[in-house]
């Protein structure tokens, strides 16, 4: 049996504080923090995720929705949904969370070296994948055609709005939105994301798609891309599951084989679309 | 674990007392089994006089009962409701304290004392459970801190079965009847006209320092054969059995099964077979905060994958039917467990038969769908 003296409890977060926060649209904030004592850089990939603790009142499972080349402050955009995240979404400058993470396997970005790359959220879907498309943007000279395509139920949904008109004004980028539906004001396309697909510049047989976004969107982005000729193993979804310890050891995150905490929540297409298409695994 | 040694000893059935004192006096608190409101239960006990003399149990699908037998055997029973997952993964831990200090929060991580157990009687199923959590929380990439503390510190003596249960399938399982690894100590009772005796044999330095102390001579060729017939007797005496050839991939593809519903009619999705199965793993954290000074808790629970939030996820319940909450735990136990942790999750002890209260047995509903496999 390993030894396990002096092993640091995995259930202990590390107290950060507060730098900023604002609020990006209805009932979303962001949220940057800094550790609050020492300046221990914090070292994470695209795709990974926190659990962020409300003092005494709980702890939800956050994506990273920064620059992971920063790694003095951490940056999570928030929707309030529940008891935690409202709690979260309350604070202010110098205010205390406790961190733990990160946690998860990211976006496969150095993988995908050499390919066009599909980027496409949904909703809050595009905070997990802003860490991705900076690190894209980075190393831009590593990839071919990049196309994000975002779609969101309303325009007053459309999350980092800014910058996603500053992504646009590139030449090196191709950055389309949608919205389900629109009350006036907008005159953009409306529809389903999956419908961006279509039209969006890549190849097929040299390509790697980044999907985020409500499990049913996922699904039908990945059958469009496969009607397009992209193979399921090329495809990359982000899964949402319950994810509680994440280290594997709570098993509220199980789907099917996997932890969604650990194996995922990034999987690749092809080893989760068995079970992705029943209900209730 | 250090070098296995076998040089099989016997043990009058008067001196097991010394094998207690001998661990006592290294330190370890004593876990037996114990005769308790009509059940065996693994408690702290201070000798040979707290074991269940002369009680055996009777196990069927929903239905326990302890007999009194008269006889002078101390360890003729099979398993107790609760397993040894108690002592080393608690029902309910705190992991740490909080309080807010000059705006910024203190987490207090407090290094409680780690009980140092010796568990007395553990059967070979059992044996093999605790090497599967060993797995989840020790050998999965992450420490669980509280699992291997008090893990380290375990001395095992397992107790060979002398009985099968009526609920019991290690052999289908291959876990049993027999302790093979993972024990300090290994007993073995005989009864017989050379008289109450037990073979004792080591499985690791710790046990054999042990034993070198106690009055234990070399067993006899009579001892050695008289234990492997015991052994040999109980696994013919399986109460159930399970096919297990190919079971994952069979269960694996079979997610649509209608067989899944005919179990959700019965189930009541009370979580009784989780609770009692000795490689269930699965815990939900609650914080608090104090209203008195504001301090905030966490505290640590056993939860099961049959509870209501259990895999609650923003909009709702992921597994909201009976159906998906049991086809949840026995495709994990029986199928992706092998995928995760590369091994069965289900070691055959029977306790989620005998304890569910409308008698659902994972045999038969595993067997159902084997039946009936079309996909």
């Amino acid at each position: 049996m390993p030894e396990a003296a002096a092993v640091a409890d995995p259930m202990v977060p590390v107290p950060y504080r507060v730098l900023r926060q604002r609020r990006e649209i209805d009932g979303v904030h962001t949220l940057d923090f800094e550790p609050a004592e020492g300046r221990t850089p914090f070292r994470a990939l695209p795709g990974q995720f926190n659990m962020v603790y409300a003092y005494g009142i709980g702890e939800a499972a956050i994506s990273l929705s920064g620059d992971c080349d920063d790694t003095k402050t951490i940056r999570h955009t928030i929707r309030k949904v529940g008891a935690v995240t409202a709690g979260l979404c309350s604070l202010g400058k110098g205010d205390s969370v406790g961190i733990r993470g990160p946690f998860g396997r990211p976006w496969p970005l150095d993988e995908a070296r050499g390919a066009d790359i599909v980027v496409v959220a949904g909703g809050i879907g595009l905070a997990p994948l802003r860490p991705a498309i900076y690190g894209l943007l980075a190393k831009r000279e590593r990839y071919g055609r990049i196309a994000v395509l975002y779609g969101s139920r309303s325009p007053e949904e459309l999350l980092f709005l800014d910058e996603l008109k500053r992504w646009r004004g590139r030449f090196d980028l191709e950055v389309e939105a949608t919205v389900d539906h629109t009350t006036g004001g907008w005159f953009g396309q409306v529809g389903v994301v999956t419908a961006l697909i279509d039209r969006a510049g890549f190849d097929p047989d040299n390509a790697v798609a980044l999907i985020c976004g409500p499990e049913i969107m996922m699904r039908f982005c990945a059958r469009e891309l496969e009607h397009r000729g992209m193979s399921p193993a090329d495809i990359y979804v982000s899964m949402e599951r319950n994810m509680a310890c994440g280290v594997g050891h709570c098993g509220h995150c199980q789907f099917g084989p996997e932890f969604v905490c650990k194996d995922g929540p990034v999987f690749a297409y092809d080893r989760v679309e068995p079970i992705m298409t029943l209900r209730e695994v | 674990m250090g070098a296995i040694v076998k040089k099989p000893r016997v043990l009058d059935a008067a001196a097991l007392g010394e094998l207690f004192e001998a661990l006592k006096a290294a330190g370890h608190t004593l876990i037996g089994p114990v005769p308790r409101d009509g059940a065996i239960q693994y408690q702290p006990i201070d000798g040979v006089a707290d074991l269940p003399a002369g009680w055996s149990d009777f196990q069927d699908k929903g239905r326990y009962r302890l007999n009194e037998t008269g006889e002078a055997s101390l360890f003729d029973y099979a398993s107790a409701p609760q397993s040894w997952k108690r002592y080393l993964h608690p029902p309910r831990l705190k992991l740490f304290s909080a309080r807010r200090e000059k705006g910024r929060i203190r987490f207090d991580d407090e290094a409680e004392p780690i009980p140092k157990y010796a568990f007395i009687g553990v059967r070979a199923c059992d044996l093999n459970a605790i090497a599967i959590q060993d797995r989840v929380f020790i050998g999965n990439g992450q420490i669980d801190p509280h699992y291997a503390a008090r893990r380290e510190r375990a001395f095992l003596v397992a107790v060979n079965c002398s009985r099968a249960g009526g609920t019991c399938f290690c052999t289908s399982m291959g876990t049993g009847p027999r302790a093979e690894t993972g024990y300090d100590i290994a007993l073995t009772e005989l009864i017989d006209d050379r008289g109450h005796r037990f073979l004792l044999e080591t499985g690791s330095d710790a046990g054999e320092s042990i034993a070198a102390g106690l009055d234990a001579a070399a067993a006899a060729p009579e001892d050695i054969d008289a234990a492997a017939a015991i052994s040999e007797r109980v696994a013919g005496n399986m109460g159930r059995s399970l096919d297990t050839e190919g079971l994952p991939e069979i269960l694996a593809k079979n997610l649509s099964h209608p067989h899944w519903d005919a179990v959700a009619e019965r189930c009541l999705a009370c979580s009784n077979c989780t609770m009692v199965c000795p490689s269930c793993f699965c815990t939900s954290v609650e914080d608090t905060t104090s209203l008195e000074d504001g301090t905030a808790e966490r505290w640590r629970d056993w939860d099961s994958c049959f509870s209501g939030r259990f895999s609650y996820v923003v909009g709702g319940q992921v597994r909201d039917s009976t159906r998906s909450r049991y086809r949840q735990w026995l495709t994990h136990k029986l199928s992706y467990w092998h995928e995760q942790f590369g091994s069965s999750g289900c070691v055959g002890c029977g306790r989620c038969i005998t304890w569910c209260p409308v008698g659902i047995d994972i045999t038969e509903e595993a067997a159902a769908i084997r039946a009936t496999d079309e996909a």
